[in-house]
């Protein structure tokens, strides 16, 4: 089963100097008061936290809700918008697998996928043995996960205490910690190259198609910098 | 249960399923990539250039309530944070709660 060392190993983690707690939390405050305002009781909001956990595919949820979107169109903006998750499914987890173990693990922990626990995973899996990495993924994963769906109480319980101000802090709190994880992720030609020109390239494709300017943007400004530094 | 809250289960399920999907089918193919093949490598350069275009995306056109705050108030507040984060030694904790008070600040006075 889970090796409890590691595990517990990875739950701290989310607590300390680099913790992504405030950052988790300031955001799914502000989705369970935006939940709680499109007509969500407090067990369903939730139920969305605890099943899907990637912030903009319950941002798009709520928009497409409120717009009356049918449940074929809801699960089409939802996949194109988490759709990120797939690379950074394919550039994490075989950094995680062991044959010595189970794949339930692989496949149950994958639901902890998301930006924070992606990157803090990214810049703490060297230091574990590997054999043991899915344990300390699956701590990191349960942590980060448990913050998103108690913030998402407070939010959804505090929303009417929340004026339009605080709203707008609260949102600029994940593009900060985001920023900052990324800036300090920059230790290579390769992944330099890559945040960088994602970062110009994501905005400029928004002219060309707002949808899919992230896949677009992202995927060619990977895919140059992926060039680069191979045949440098 | 009325219609409007079988709706909204209905609705969360359709939308953690979408999720679910990327991340499952990432699973798949993980089993069979190597940590030192080059398409690992390429996938790891666009999962870097995928969540800096969406971070951009968010602050330079964002969709919520964000859209308020100016747009150089946004950026401002983004690169003081930066700042802070690398005069503290990287500590997250002070520019995250910072950005927050910083940008209601800004954004009621200005």
């Amino acid at each position: 089963m889970v090796n409890s060392k590691y595990f517990f190993q990875g739950l701290k983690s989310v607590k300390g100097l680099d913790s992504p707690a405030f950052a988790l939390g300031a955001s799914f405050i502000a989705i369970g008061a935006l939940l709680k305002n499109i007509g969500f009781n407090l067990e369903q909001s939730i139920f969305s936290t605890f099943l899907t956990y990637a912030l903009p595919g319950s941002l798009v949820m709520a928009e497409s809700f409120l717009v009356g979107a049918s449940l074929i169109n809801i699960f089409l903006a939802v996949w194109l918008v988490n759709a990120r998750l797939y690379p950074m499914t394919v550039s994490l987890m075989p950094l995680l697998i062991h044959k010595k173990q189970p794949r339930w693990k692989y496949y149950l922990s994958c639901h902890f996928i998301a930006v924070s626990a992606w990157l803090i995973m990214k810049s703490k899996y060297q230091t574990i043995e590997k054999k043991y990495r899915i344990d300390f993924w699956m701590g990191i994963g349960t942590g980060t996960w448990l913050i998103a769906i108690t913030s998402t109480i407070v939010g959804f319980l505090i929303s009417d205490y929340l004026n339009k101000d605080m709203m707008i802090g609260l949102a600029i709190v994940n593009p900060v910690y985001f920023t900052c994880m990324m800036v300090g992720a920059m230790k290579s030609l390769q992944i330099n190259l890559s945040i960088i020109l994602g970062a110009i390239l994501g905005p400029l494709f928004f002219f060309v198609s707002p949808e899919w300017s992230v896949l677009y943007g992202g995927v060619l400004a990977g895919t140059i910098a992926y060039f680069v530094g191979e045949f440098k | 249960m009325s219609e409007l809250s079988s709706n909204i289960i209905l609705v969360i399920l359709v939308t953690s399923l979408a999720t679910y999907l990327s991340r499952f089918l990432g699973v798949v193919s993980s089993e069979k990539i190597d940590v030192t093949s080059k398409l690992f490598r390429w996938f790891n350069c666009i999962a870097y250039s995928i969540l800096a275009a969406l971070i951009a995306r968010i602050v330079i056109f964002p969709a919520g309530v964000l859209e308020e705050a100016e747009l150089w108030v946004r950026l401002i507040v983004i690169l003081i944070s930066i700042f802070i984060f690398f005069i503290t030694k990287k500590n997250l904790v002070y520019p995250t709660v910072l950005s927050a008070i910083l940008l209601s600040l800004l954004n009621s006075y200005l």
